[in-house]
């Protein structure tokens, strides 16, 4: 026992002393955080919406009260649509809504009015979510006015209809950091895991300490779990010092259970951690090691598994490849523990697939280990 | 120990094939406790899968080998206990300081704390690394990692030491000291088994092996090989193996025949 003691201890020495290992180690997972976090973000929240006539008319104007009522919105009164383009140029509003003169009137007459919404489509996500919203408060006023017999016309005689009610559930805010934490964890858990595993092995290799290794009475599988449970431990580190951060900078919330959550991470990890001791076992210089993990695990948990890219609107090939990429796994379990506060038996098949994948990895990454250098 | 007589390595017809390729073609030899072996042979030879074999790393597919007494198919835990073994690129953590290196090698072979302690102090000295005890291996010169990395392979007091050209790069002088503490921990009972490229070297061993693709071509003192092959040195004798191999089999082939 003291002498596999003396095995993490030094394997934590080596982590210590090497400055670029300590600020990948320890800064990335921060600096990522803060990035998609907070210079990422495309969250709707009080989103300034320009109103264009409707000082004058109280249909309308009820209207605007309800606009600016929701938290997305804060209404910004236009005099002229001559102020549109400009408020538009310089960002000062998102959407602008233009009632036309006469609005009450009309719509008492007809029953019907013209109310026209422009939106700021130069995010094209960010102007669908706005519309959709400003359409749910239009639906809802609407039904409102028509209860109270204010619409004229036609239209209430001909009876029924149908108001979609949107509403976004579990992320109402539509926040990005929402989305991307659980996938910013498991970015770090692969950079941790995969990455530095493969390197610290091949580094032994490189420097032919390996070979004293294995001559020494220390077993292959010793020699593998004393290198490898530094990093498990720093990641587990790792992925509660990113629950913390983004609980309290971004008030990201964990719904569901943590226990389960840090489960379904250790899973991932020791995924990652085998695929590291793969890559390493079949590789000799730290240098190619790097890339290979660079490209072949972090590009695909980054562009692949549905962490930015949705891995629906991609085309049918790259969704296929997309079933080999276990980040892409992970990411359903951990958005539906953190977002919807969801339990085992709404995701034990990807669990399911996690584990198989895990174990085919690590029987492979030993296997290889012991016939490339034992 | 009354088992001087009593050989510490007894290869017979050891063999080791991969697919058809016979790396090591059935290599017999005796190694006497306390003896320096010289295991010479060009690079491709097969010292690399003897040393592999005798080290428990790598199973012989024939013949057999007891190293320490103990049997190269079934005992190969407790020979990796009885023997030390150090790589030609000097196997010391580099970010790791002398101490630390000691420590942490004395802890894989099962030392306790208390003679990992008596065992620094004891290099410190033998060494003289004052207060080099403390600082990286990266910053001290190439002769002293050297040494250190010896001193570290042996800290165990293992049956036989396993030295895979153990001073590449290194000056003629340290070189010389280097042989110094070969000869003394030989002197105290360990076999000492070492693979060189330096010819000059191979004289001061007590005995030397010469391989060619996988056989031993020549086993004996310097002395008794310079006389055989009425040579003046031992790089005089190797060359003439390793060219006369390569000679028939150059002419083997150009005739057609099976080399």
């Amino acid at each position: 026992m003291n002498t596999f003691r003396g095995f993490v201890v030094k394997e934590f020495r080596h982590i210590v002393r090497d400055r670029r290992t300590m600020v990948i180690l320890i800064g990335m997972p921060l600096v990522q955080l803060a990035l998609f976090g907070a210079a990422l973000r495309n969250e709707i929240r009080e989103t300034r919406v320009g109103v264009v006539g409707a000082v004058v008319d109280d249909v309308a104007r009820g209207l605007a009260v309800r606009i600016d009522a929701a938290p997305q919105f804060e209404v910004v009164p236009l005099a002229s649509p001559d102020e549109i383009e400009p408020a538009f140029r310089s960002g000062r509003v998102r959407q602008v809504a233009v009632f036309e003169p006469g609005f009450a009137e009309r719509l008492a007459r007809d029953g019907t009015a013209d109310l026209q919404v422009i939106t700021d489509a130069t995010d094209p996500n960010t102007a669908n979510t706005l519309l959709a919203y400003t359409s749910a408060i239009v639906a809802s006023y609407q039904a409102e006015l028509a209860a109270e017999g204010k619409i004229g016309g036609p239209a209430p005689a001909v009876g029924v209809r149908i108001v979609p009610e949107v509403r976004m559930r579990y992320n109402p805010e539509l926040r990005s950091v929402v989305l991307f934490v659980p996938g910013l964890i498991a970015l770090i858990l692969m950079l941790v895991c995969a990455l530095m595993t493969s390197i610290t092995i091949t580094r032994e290799k490189e420097l032919g300490t390996m070979e004293v290794l294995l001559v020494s009475p220390l077993r292959p599988a010793q020699i593998l779990v004393g290198k490898v449970l530094p990093y498990l431990a720093l990641s587990l580190v790792n992925v509660l010092t990113v629950l913390v951060v983004s609980r309290w900078a971004f008030d990201v919330p964990v719904r569901g259970s943590y226990a389960l959550l840090f489960v379904e991470a250790a899973l991932f990890t020791v995924c990652a951690l085998s695929l590291g001791i793969l890559i390493s076992s079949r590789t000799s210089s730290q240098q190619v090691a790097m890339m290979i993990a660079l490209a072949g695990l972090l590009m695909p948990t980054v562009l692949l598994s549905g962490f930015i890219f949705p891995v629906s609107s991609m085309p049918v090939p790259l969704q296929v490849v997309s079933h080999i990429v276990p980040a892409k796994w992970f990411l359903v379990i951990i958005r539906a523990i953190m977002i919807k506060g969801a339990g085992l038996e709404a995701f034990w098949k990807e669990t399911l697939v996690l584990v198989g994948m895990t174990t085919f990895f690590l029987v492979a990454g030993i296997r290889s280990f012991k016939e490339r250098l034992a | 120990m009354s088992g001087a007589r009593e050989p510490v390595i007894a290869a017979r017809d050891l063999t080791r094939r991969f697919g058809t390729f016979t790396a090591v073609d059935a290599i017999s030899f005796d190694v006497a406790p306390g003896e320096i072996l010289g295991f010479l042979g060009a690079n491709g030879a097969g010292k690399t899968t003897a040393i592999r074999m005798l080290t428990g790393l790598l199973a012989p597919t024939s013949g057999t080998a007891r190293v320490a007494g103990f049997d190269v198919y079934t005992q190969t835990e407790a020979i990796k206990r009885s023997i030390g073994y150090m790589s030609q690129r000097f196997s010391l953590y580099e970010d790791l300081t002398a101490r630390e290196n000691i420590r942490f090698y004395g802890g894989i072979y099962g030392l306790t704390n208390a003679a990992i302690r008596e065992e620094t102090a004891e290099l410190a000295e033998k060494l003289d690394l004052g207060r080099a005890l403390d600082q990286p291996i990266r910053s001290l010169p190439l002769g002293w990692r050297q040494k250190l990395a010896f001193s570290v392979a042996v800290l165990h007091r293992p049956a036989i030491v396993f030295l895979d050209e153990p001073t590449g790069g290194v000056d003629p002088v340290t070189r010389r000291q280097f042989w110094d503490l070969m000869y003394e921990e030989a002197a105290s009972g360990v076999t000492v088994f070492v693979t060189t490229h330096y010819m000059d070297e191979a004289e001061y061993c007590d005995r030397v092996s010469i391989m060619v693709d996988g056989r031993i071509d020549a086993l004996g003192t310097p002395g008794e090989l310079k006389a055989r092959f009425s040579a003046d040195s031992i790089d005089e004798v190797f060359v003439r193996l390793a060219r006369g191999r390569g000679v028939a089999a150059e002419a083997s082939k150009r005739a057609g025949a099976p080399a």
